[in-house]
């Protein structure tokens, strides 16, 4: 008794639960997000100013443990002060400092989190902020 | 024997392996754990395979076995043969990760302490021949991978140790992959038959089996002598006087039976019970059934060697059955037999449709489960006839015992006869006392002597392998006053005395058949004073 | 060889894959190799393998129905059988195999055997198979998990393993439960090994050396998650470009994600040779996923061959005369 059929049906599952990933990105292109840094509050700065309470590789790999380091910071000790690398103090807070210039959550935040399947649970307690349409939407 | 603990001396063993990679380990071949090797005249008796050049005669504690010039290139080959004709060796070679589930559910391991008796152990050393001869990691890598090449040495342990297995399947039922070693034993002992490398006990009862249709090498005269000795017990411990028809044509149905209890106690009565029961069943409902001195032998020692002559010696069921018409097949109590009969039998020999499929004469129940087989269990028969009230039964007669039951290792973990026995006895005896439940059905222990194993030579490997299951005994003696171990295997019966006297020495053993027929009610017996045994029951002590 | 060497080589090859990784990580052309090559390599000697060992299995026949049963047999009908230590039919036997797979039933029967004062003492033992479960189970969801890294959009259960899985909400990014199991796990079956002295006896290199590698992708893994942090987004950018067959290697992918990356590709492309191939062996062993019904069905035996038989005839001449004196009928006088 081989038994040739079931264990050609067992290898097919195999096969499909080990390729799936191929399978369900086929024939979808699958962008890179690019997170947009346009709201008005980053217009009005200068060029040279546009810069976040961190550098870029920093904010773009660590954001989250620096928010998460904000919170307890703030919330746990009370200190609304942030000094980054450079000695340049910040307010702490997500809606008035983070928010202020990335009032985009839509085009920003969740760009990436969806993305990455990110699912963070900032807006558990934050309220998200008001998003106007975007003008050429109108 | 010199080095078996003392009579009832406890066994104290820490089960910790010695440090250092078993495989720099010397082997040491102990006097009372190993059997004499086959003799070459047997063999060639036996011609297996036709082959007449089986090697000369040699010594296990020599230094020189005696190998053909090819022993190599013959035990690869036969090697690779088996991977390609048995799925279960190829797995089993590969898939072992070694998770340790089996390797204190051994009894040879727990009796002995030997780390190379853990199941796992006893796989590797064949396994590490797979990885070195056969795969290509294992060639490249070497012992790295856990590989080894086949050398003089390494065919030593391998059959020291194969040797040392009664496959008897506890580390199965523990294996989360189902992993047989048994089944890694039955290939190994197979492959090293290939250089005339087996034992003497199973080849000579296999030789004897093929001459003269039983293990024992009872001729037809001298087997049918043995049941009317026994026929005249009967008439003494009974009072009733009755014959048995042989070879007879046209009866309903064929009794086999393994021929160890035509001659040996306790098992002896345990057919003296087949005998008395049948005549009641003859007397009270005309049952119609025929001994042969053809098909005189269930058991199956071939099956402890390889697969041509297991089935060889197999097939003179079916074919007296056909010879002499009956209906379907009723087997008698024993393990490895049944293990033979229910896994394989059919798959060499079938379909079977010289025969009906079984139904009891008497109740008129249909064995469903053995309509392709044609082939009832005694227990299952019998336990159908105490359902339907069919046989007339004083169980006060067996008060005196008070029984625990052992589950013979084949007919549970090759069959799943579980609660039939259980049943009878039950319904016969009156003071039943379970084991522990880690010694128990699917876990139950072999009685330290199967597969082959009973001969005298090897008795401290045996005493080890059965303490496991007279230390369970011996828990049930001491609670309960248990001074009876029934059990419905051949082997047990031949083992257990022999193990009993050593560990338990209070403690009797007995086929259930016997403790039925100790508890039928014949018509027109005697006084029963006396038991099958002749002793008296109302002040009977067993022993082993 | 002893354990130390075992153990030396195990760690000391996977001690080299990290810095094989790390070194190629450095050099921007072997990022192509360690980015996109090795991993495409080790994924097709992956499937390629596997395929290659079941159907090897599979080309050695099943000849006898040997299951182990575990229970009580389908007999007469008021006898309760066991359905799934001991099945009768093909239903019955997929109940036993998905507890044996999912389950892992014949582990959780485990006992440990010990003497005392000259008895066996039979205690339970439910470490080993809570430790092989935990692991199992861990492995099984991260692997999942990882797939919101390889499909664009990311699908909804996806999501929602991932939510459960770090339901904890500790930290940012928040902690998996299924990494601390692993990691635990993996390391409870290594010390097992190491200290129990019958596992020390039988464990192999072929043993501890998935374990390590194991033990490196978790431990790389959660580093790059927690201390050594990469930039996600560039990170999936490779791997779902991996699995929409266009790879791309985006700039400045972090060290941590090639040593990451080179061990996972170890474990797929050492999978098929190694014992690791369990997982597709369970489904085949014959001990398990086959019904005790050899006296109800007729089981075929493809290579069954007719062997020398002593036939009747032959028994009757070698003892005829015996048998006429002894009353035995014979067939010819």
């Amino acid at each position: 008794m081989y038994d040739a059929w079931k264990i050609l049906v067992g290898l097919a599952i195999f096969v499909a639960l080990f390729t799936a990933a191929f399978w369900m990105n086929a024939g979808k292109a699958a962008p890179v997000p690019e997170p947009k840094i346009d709201t008005p509050e980053i217009k009005k700065m200068a060029k040279a100013e546009r810069k976040c309470v961190e550098d870029k590789h920093f904010m773009r790999t660590t954001h989250m443990q620096l928010i998460n380091h904000w919170r307890d910071q703030a919330l746990r000790d009370g200190n609304r002060d942030y000094i980054n690398k450079d000695g340049k103090k910040y307010y702490i807070s997500l809606q008035n400092t983070c928010m202020k210039c990335h009032s985009n959550k839509k085009d920003f935040c969740d760009k990436c989190h969806d993305y990455t399947g990110v699912s963070p649970y900032c807006w558990d307690c934050h309220i998200a902020p008001k998003e106007e349409p975007k003008r050429n939407e109108l | 024997m010199a080095n078996i603990p003392k009579y009832y001396e406890s066994l104290n063993l820490d089960y910790k392996p010695p440090r250092g990679n078993w495989m720099d380990r010397p082997l040491n071949i102990k006097s009372g754990i190993y059997c004499y090797p086959a003799r070459p005249n047997v063999l060639a008796g036996i011609q297996m395979n036709d082959r007449s050049d089986w090697g000369k005669y040699w010594v296990v504690e020599d230094e020189d076995w005696e190998l053909p010039d090819d022993w190599k290139e013959r035990f690869l080959n036969k090697m690779r043969d088996m991977l390609d004709k048995y799925r279960t060796f190829k797995i089993y070679m590969d898939i072992c990760v070694r998770c340790g589930a089996c390797a204190d559910k051994c009894h040879y391991f727990l009796g002995s302490g030997d780390p190379m008796n853990m199941p796992v152990m006893r796989a590797e050393l064949l396994r590490s021949v797979y990885r070195g001869e056969f795969t290509k990691t294992g060639k490249i890598l070497g012992r790295i991978a856990g590989a080894r090449k086949l050398t003089k040495g390494v065919l030593r342990q391998i059959w020291y140790y194969m040797f040392q297995c009664s496959e008897c399947r506890r580390c199965s039922t523990f294996c989360p992959y189902g992993i047989d070693t048994a089944e890694i034993t039955i290939m190994a002992r197979e492959i090293m038959n290939e250089l005339g490398m087996n034992i003497a006990w199973i080849q000579e009862s296999c030789y004897k089996c093929i001459h003269t249709g039983n293990h024992l090498g009872l001729q037809p005269q001298a087997y049918k002598e043995c049941i009317d000795c026994m026929l005249g017990d009967i008439e003494e411990n009974v009072g009733i006087s009755f014959d048995v028809s042989w070879n007879r044509k046209g009866a309903d149905i064929l009794f086999v039976t393994p021929s160890g209890d035509v001659f040996a106690e306790p098992g002896i009565y345990t057919l003296a019970g087949y005998l008395l029961l049948f005549e009641y069943l003859r007397k009270e409902y005309g049952f119609d059934y025929t001994w042969s001195t053809y098909a005189s032998e269930g058991g199956d020692f071939g099956y402890f060697t390889a697969n041509d002559i297991a089935k060889r010696m197999n097939s003179k069921i079916y074919l007296e059955a056909k010879r002499l018409g009956v209906k379907w097949i009723l087997g008698g109590e024993c393990g490895h037999m049944w293990r033979v009969l229910n896994q394989y039998m059919t798959t060499w020999h079938g379909p079977v449709d010289f025969l009906e499929e079984p139904v009891s004469p008497i109740t008129g129940t249909k064995f469903e489960n053995a309509k392709a087989h044609k082939m009832v269990h005694i227990m299952e028969f019998t336990a159908d006839l105490i359902k339907h009230g069919k046989l007339k039964l004083d169980p006060s007669r067996n008060d005196r015992l008070r029984v625990t039951y052992h589950d013979s290792c084949n007919p549970s973990r090759g069959m799943g006869l579980l609660e039939e026995p259980r049943y009878v006895i039950k319904n016969v005896c009156n003071h039943f006392y379970e084991m522990p439940e880690n010694t128990l059905r699917d876990q139950t222990f072999c009685c330290g002597s199967g597969s082959g194993l009973n001969a005298s030579e090897n008795m401290e490997l045996r005493m080890r392998g059965g303490f496991p299951r007279q230390n369970a005994v011996r828990y049930v003696r001491d609670k309960y006053g248990v001074n009876m171990l029934a059990c419905i295997c051949a082997i047990d019966r031949a083992a257990f005395p022999d193990a009993q006297r050593y560990w338990n020495p209070d403690v009797g053993c007995t086929g259930i058949t016997e403790l039925v027929a100790n508890a039928l009610i014949m018509e027109g017996e005697g006084p029963r004073t006396n038991n099958l045994r002749g002793f008296e029951i109302a002040t009977w002590e067993p022993k082993p | 060889m002893d354990v130390k060497v075992s153990l030396g080589v195990s760690l000391g090859a996977v001690l080299a894959i990290v810095l094989v990784a790390l070194v190629g990580a450095q050099v921007s052309s072997l990022q192509l190799v360690f980015g996109i090559l090795v991993p495409y390599a080790a994924f097709v000697i992956f499937i390629l393998g596997f395929i290659y060992r079941v159907v090897d299995w599979g080309r050695s026949p099943v000849p006898f129905r040997i299951p182990t049963t575990c229970g009580q047999q389908k007999t007469l009908p008021w006898i309760k059988r066991n359905k799934l230590e001991c099945p009768s039919n093909t239903l019955e036997v997929i109940g036993r195999m998905i507890l044996e797979v999912f389950a892992f039933r014949s582990l959780f029967k485990h006992t440990k055997a010990e003497m005392a004062s000259g008895n066996i003492i039979y205690g339970g033992s439910k470490w080993l198979w809570l430790g092989a479960l935990a692991f199992h189970y861990s492995f099984l969801i991260i692997a999942v998990r990882h797939l919101r890294l390889f499909v664009e959009p990311v699908p909804a259960f996806v999501n929602v393993l991932d939510l459960v899985d770090g339901m904890l909400q500790i930290g940012a990014p928040t902690l998996y439960i299924t990494d601390i199991l692993l990691i635990g796990a993996v390391s409870y079956l290594f010390v097992r090994r190491v200290i129990v002295p019958k596992m020390r006896y039988i464990s192999l290199a072929n043993d501890y050396f998935p374990l390590f590698l194991i033990l490196g992708i978790g431990i790389s893994g959660v580093l790059m998650r927690f201390f050594i942090r990469v930039d996600i987004v560039s990170v999936k950018e490779l791997t779902v470009g991996l699995a929409s067959l266009h790879p791309v290697l985006p700039e400045g992918i972090g060290a941590i994600f090639f040593v990451h990356v080179a061990l996972v590709s170890t474990l797929f492309a050492y999978f098929p040779f190694s014992k690791l191939m369990h997982a597709g062996g369970v489904f085949l062993s014959p001990g398990r996923n086959l019904a005790n019904t050899n006296r109800a069905k007729m089981h075929v035996n493809p290579w069954n061959y007719p062997v020398k038989l002593h036939t009747y005839e032959e028994y009757e001449n070698d003892f005829r005369e015996k048998m006429k004196n002894a009353g035995i009928p014979v067939e010819r006088e």
